[in-house]
């Protein structure tokens, strides 16, 4: 598989009147052709700003991009001109937005509003990408297209919206979609469609997808690879089967504890205490260590780097290294995982 | 819609009908008569002269004669004016104000639309400051200060345009000017405010994420959301400005309808003053309506809302 996108050591800060926040603070990672990516992590983590610094939608200048590469096949899109990003934007990324409800113009016919990239990056004509408007509908499941292609947002449901919305980002065929919780904002049996919809397009078209959410159940469903983000960093990456069957960072031990499920009922839902670091000034040493039952007294004094589990695991924390005691995750989170494997990973956290 | 129109119309009559009620019975309450300034009429002359205007006969009667003829378009005659009929006053009139205050309305609200966008594109910039301070001036001194600077400045001064009277379209550009200056600082603090809001808005982003350049995003997905609470506004400014503004008519020597409605006022020529009342009133109703249908036409979901019923 070949590298399509490489995020070298990102760091994403905003500068406020109470001064400069470390909202991302050097992320790394790859997206292969084809594959989708899962970044979780709760709010505040930094995974939509890392999506955001990716697309350059920051709200620049307050919010900039520190440090790091964005290489898109090779280039850094990271120095790129604005003029250069609004041909990038749309063609080659392009987004789907959490709010189906508010991320269309309501003056303006969804027809036009799908049309406007197609005539921009591929200098179609009106009847071309009217054309291919009509397609795109019917690809994303609108019923009668040649009505609905002439109507305006309000006529629409939430997830016919968002329909609207995944195909307005499908239209240039994009080499990477960034979904940022495209799911939240729906009810759980339209999340479903939502989702189906978008691994089916993922088959048809083969671009790869980096899908930000805070929901565990929505990962196993969709992702093949998971990167699991706290205070501005990634803590452990992996495959959906490293991160649900051998998760080794007590934050993600966390997140999957915490995940309700139906046969869960009886037992008691394991929390992470506390609450995120305040990024206006990041803890020294592991971020998560004052919330982490397990701390190691080096967490509080030095930052521990990514430690190789296997060839596609990783994860930042001090218990990996040799030295390091050996420490089981909680029951509640055993529990958990014996679930994923006795119904299988996908679709093993579903609710 | 038909349907809309004509429940529409049918509301306008009735409010038409209300004002001219109240606005006769406020002149029957008004202090002093027609005949308070002619001392040289003798007793006998004036019982003639309110015998011929009908004003001796009971008030009810009155009200019933007015009402019958304004079903008839009959707005009676003026005492004043040599016996006109009102209604050919008002024609005579219309002419000026309306253009005055059209062209007001266009030339301010066109500018200051452009001085709002300016304003919040550039955000916090000293543009933003100076439209800022362009419109505070505008919203708070009175247009007749504006008015006289500018009869100093250019008329009197450098001699571009004529001090005042009514003619060629030379006469109007002043008076145009300082009417033009309140709808515009009013236009500019609207759109400014309104751009700012719709351009941090989730379907903004959604423009930007499609690759649209930054004027696009602005005039295409920008300005048309913007412009429907300016509608609002501008509306009820554009029939206080077409019907004439008084003191501006005043200033200028404008042979319009504020003109005449002072000086009407002024006499106590009450089938005057009832008839540019009502005027007043058709205009306000009739640009209400148009902008209600406005609002249709560039917000869909009020189309939408308007077609069903």
């Amino acid at each position: 598989m070949s590298k399509l996108l490489e995020v070298k050591d990102l760091k994403v800060s905003f500068n406020t009147y109470n001064g400069e926040v470390h909202a991302v603070r050097g992320v790394t990672f790859d997206l292969n052709k084809g594959e989708t990516l899962a970044i979780v992590g709760e709010s505040g983590s930094g995974k939509s700003v890392t999506s955001n610094a990716i697309m350059r939608l920051l709200p620049e200048p307050h919010g900039y991009i520190k440090e790091g590469q964005i290489l898109l096949e090779g280039e850094d899109i990271a120095k790129k001109t604005s003029k250069e990003m609004q041909k990038i934007r749309g063609k080659d990324i392009s987004m789907v937005f959490q709010d189906p409800m508010s991320s269309l113009n309501p003056t303006m016919k969804i027809g036009n509003q799908i049309m406007e990239g197609l005539i921009k990056h591929q200098n179609m004509s009106k009847q071309e990408a009217r054309k291919t408007a009509l397609e795109l509908l019917t690809l994303v499941g609108i019923p009668r297209p040649d009505v609905r292609i002439d109507q305006y947002p309000h006529q629409f449901s939430g997830g016919m919206r968002q329909r609207v919305v995944v195909a307005i980002a499908l239209a240039c065929n994009p080499k990477i979609l960034i979904a940022d919780e495209p799911t939240t904002a729906l009810d759980v049996t339209i999340q479903a469609q939502i989702l189906e919809l978008m691994k089916s397009i993922q088959q048809k078209t083969d671009s790869a997808i980096i899908f930000i959410t805070h929901d565990l159940g929505v990962v196993a469903n969709v992702a093949d690879r998971v990167a699991v983000m706290y205070a501005g960093k990634i803590v452990e990456i992996g495959t959906v089967d490293d991160i649900f069957y051998n998760p080794k960072h007590p934050y993600t031990w966390g997140l999957i504890g915490s995940m309700p499920t139906l046969d869960s009922s009886d037992e008691e839902l394991f929390a992470i205490p506390g609450s995120p670091p305040n990024m206006l000034t990041p803890p020294v040493g592991d971020a998560f260590a004052p919330r982490n039952q397990f701390a190691l007294e080096i967490d509080t004094v030095m930052e521990p780097p990514m430690f190789k589990v296997s060839d596609t695991h990783y994860a930042a924390t001090w218990l990996l290294h040799p030295d390091a005691p050996k420490i089981e995750p909680p029951d509640a989170v055993k529990h958990r995982m014996q679930g994923f494997a006795q119904t299988g990973t996908k679709g093993g956290g579903k609710r | 819609m038909t349907r809309y129109l004509l429940r529409r119309v049918w509301y306008m009559l009735i409010t038409l009908f209300i004002i001219a009620t109240f606005s006769f019975f406020l002149m029957k309450i008004l202090p002093g008569s027609p005949l308070q300034a002619e001392d040289k009429l003798s007793e006998e002359q004036k019982a003639i002269i309110l015998e011929k205007y009908g004003l001796n006969e009971p008030i009810p009667v009155q009200y019933a004669k007015y009402l019958g003829g304004l079903v008839k378009g009959d707005l009676g005659v003026s005492f004043k004016f040599d016996n006109t009929p009102v209604t050919t006053i008002l024609m005579d009139r219309i002419g000026p104000s309306a253009l005055l205050g059209f062209q007001a309305l266009v030339v301010g609200s066109i500018l200051g639309i452009i001085l709002g966008l300016l304003a919040s594109i550039f955000r916090n910039s000293p543009i933003d400051f100076s439209s800022t301070i362009i419109a505070v001036i505008g919203t708070s001194i009175p247009s007749f200060v504006f008015a006289g600077l500018l009869q100093y400045v250019f008329a009197v001064k450098l001699g571009w345009f004529p001090v005042a009277l009514w003619g060629t379209s030379a006469h109007t550009i002043l008076p145009t000017i300082a009417l033009a200056i309140h709808p515009m600082a009013t236009a500019a603090r609207f759109t400014r405010t309104e751009m700012v809001e719709v351009l941090h808005s989730n379907y903004i982003i959604t423009a930007r994420a499609k690759g649209v350049s930054e004027t696009g995003i602005i005039l295409k997905h920008g300005l048309r959301n913007a412009l429907i609470p300016l509608i609002t506004v501008l509306g009820p400014m554009a029939v206080g400005l077409m019907t004439g503004s008084m003191v501006i008519e005043q200033i200028f020597a404008i042979p319009g309808i504020g003109e005449q409605f002072v000086t009407s006022v002024m006499v106590n020529d009450y089938p005057t003053i009832m008839g540019t009342t009502l005027l007043f009133a058709f205009g306000f109703i009739v640009i209400i309506l148009i902008i209600d249908l406005l609002y249709g036409l560039i917000d869909p979901r009020i189309r939408l809302a308007g077609g069903n019923k």
